[in-house]
């Protein structure tokens, strides 16, 4: 696969949400509005490229049978990382995104990315798919983030276009589901054609 | 009563998966079959409970006297590992079948994010009941995380019902699989809002 192809896969292709359907723990709690999930797609992607970086560099010497524990503490190391530079540097951020921060741990498409491609692949080409896959989830994200943040709040980015209430259900649990389902369903519909 | 606050609360009001969305993956994935569901409840019911309890100790006399909290992450996810290695061999040595029926999904059980949820949401968020908001000791995060697996369960085995019937309807062709399910989730979470405001 060509440089280009390992960056733009993660939006139509392989992409993190609609086609390979992992990591969406963060993807529903996290979208109540389009920062939050822009938000949420780049920490995750700081953590995809680096754990990228590191276990195809390491892929070679680690023994079968423990790679699974070895990836996670790699991965969680990069994770211990993130959270002490959000609580130093943007300490509101990581108030807001809280609990998901850490459970970037246990994100599929992490772990997925890992043993499917890093584990595999040259470090450039692993740090570019982390790039790749990264920014999917992130577009993924504050698509959803923005049509929730729509419906829910009447506002783009903070930006309100209404005056009154928005749906509330769309900010609350329920939206997340139906607006990944509707979502879903328009990517196929579109991916079809 | 604060023991029964912790239960109403964890199973339907802020159920793990339908208000917090914790454990999407595996919720989506072993619930096409009322059989699968069911076991899988059992096995994330029996590994969340004992990981918080393990990971609460840990925590309380190995991290925090050493001023370690940062190590939390990783100590967490360690342990779980080990736990869900060690039910996979139990449950290989009893019942093999139920072992070849949740497949991939239970060595996925480490990658659960309920588990590792619960286990960081018990010694670090404050719970509020009887007008006071404290943190949990022991014997409440062994019921608060029990409880919550047993929400967990109940939300799957709901669903695996509703999606048996589900593969037996005519949907429209873009609809099919995941996103009619994700769209009768998101039914079922505005059925649990119902729950919100009771405790």
């Amino acid at each position: 696969m060509s440089k280009f192809g390992l960056i733009t896969k993660g939006f139509l292709k392989e992409n993190p949400t609609f086609v390979l359907v992992l990591g969406l723990c963060p993807t529903l709690a996290t979208t109540t509005s389009a920062m939050n999930g822009l938000e949420m797609g780049l920490a995750t992607m700081f953590v995809l490229i680096l754990s990228n970086i590191v276990i195809s560099l390491i892929a070679p010497v680690v023994p079968d049978k423990v790679h699974i524990p070895v990836y996670i503490v790699v991965i969680a190391t990069f994770v211990t990382l993130l959270q002490l530079l959000m609580q130093a540097y943007v300490p509101d951020v990581y108030e807001t995104l809280g609990l998901f921060i850490p459970l970037i741990v246990v994100n599929c498409i992490v772990l997925g990315r890992a043993e499917a491609f890093a584990s595999k692949n040259s470090v450039g080409d692993s740090a570019l798919d982390g790039i790749g896959i990264g920014l999917g989830f992130t577009v993924t994200l504050t698509i959803i983030g923005i049509v929730r943040e729509i419906l829910g709040s009447g506002s783009v980015f903070g930006w309100r276009f209404i005056t009154g209430d928005g749906i509330l259900a769309f900010v609350m649990a329920p939206g997340a589901f139906l607006v990944l389902g509707y979502l879903m369903v328009l990517f196929n519909k579109l991916a079809k054609r | 009563m604060e023991y029964f606050l912790i239960i109403v609360s964890a199973i339907f009001v802020n159920n793990i998966v339908l208000a917090q969305f914790l454990g999407i993956c595996p919720f989506m994935g072993v619930s096409s079959k009322l059989s699968t569901a069911t076991g899988m409840s059992g096995a994330v019911a029996f590994v969340i409970t004992l990981a918080t309890v393990v990971t609460f100790l840990i925590n309380k006399y190995l991290l925090v006297p050493f001023g370690l909290e940062f190590l939390q992450t990783i100590a967490f996810i360690l342990v779980i590992a080990a736990l869900v290695q060690m039910v996979e061999i139990v449950l290989k040595k009893i019942s093999p079948s139920l072992y070849q029926a949740l497949g991939i999904f239970l060595p996925l059980i480490t990658t659960n994010c309920a588990v590792l949820g619960v286990a960081i949401t018990v010694v670090t968020k404050e719970f509020t009941f009887g007008g006071a908001a404290h943190m949990l000791n022991l014997a409440q995060a062994a019921v608060y995380a029990l409880a919550t697996s047993l929400g967990y369960g109940l939300a799957m085995i709901l669903f695996a019902g509703l999606r048996e019937q589900l593969s037996r309807s005519e949907v429209p062709a873009a609809f099919k699989g995941l996103p009619i399910a994700f769209i009768t989730v998101g039914i079922m979470a505005m059925a649990f809002l119902g729950f919100s405001g009771i405790v």
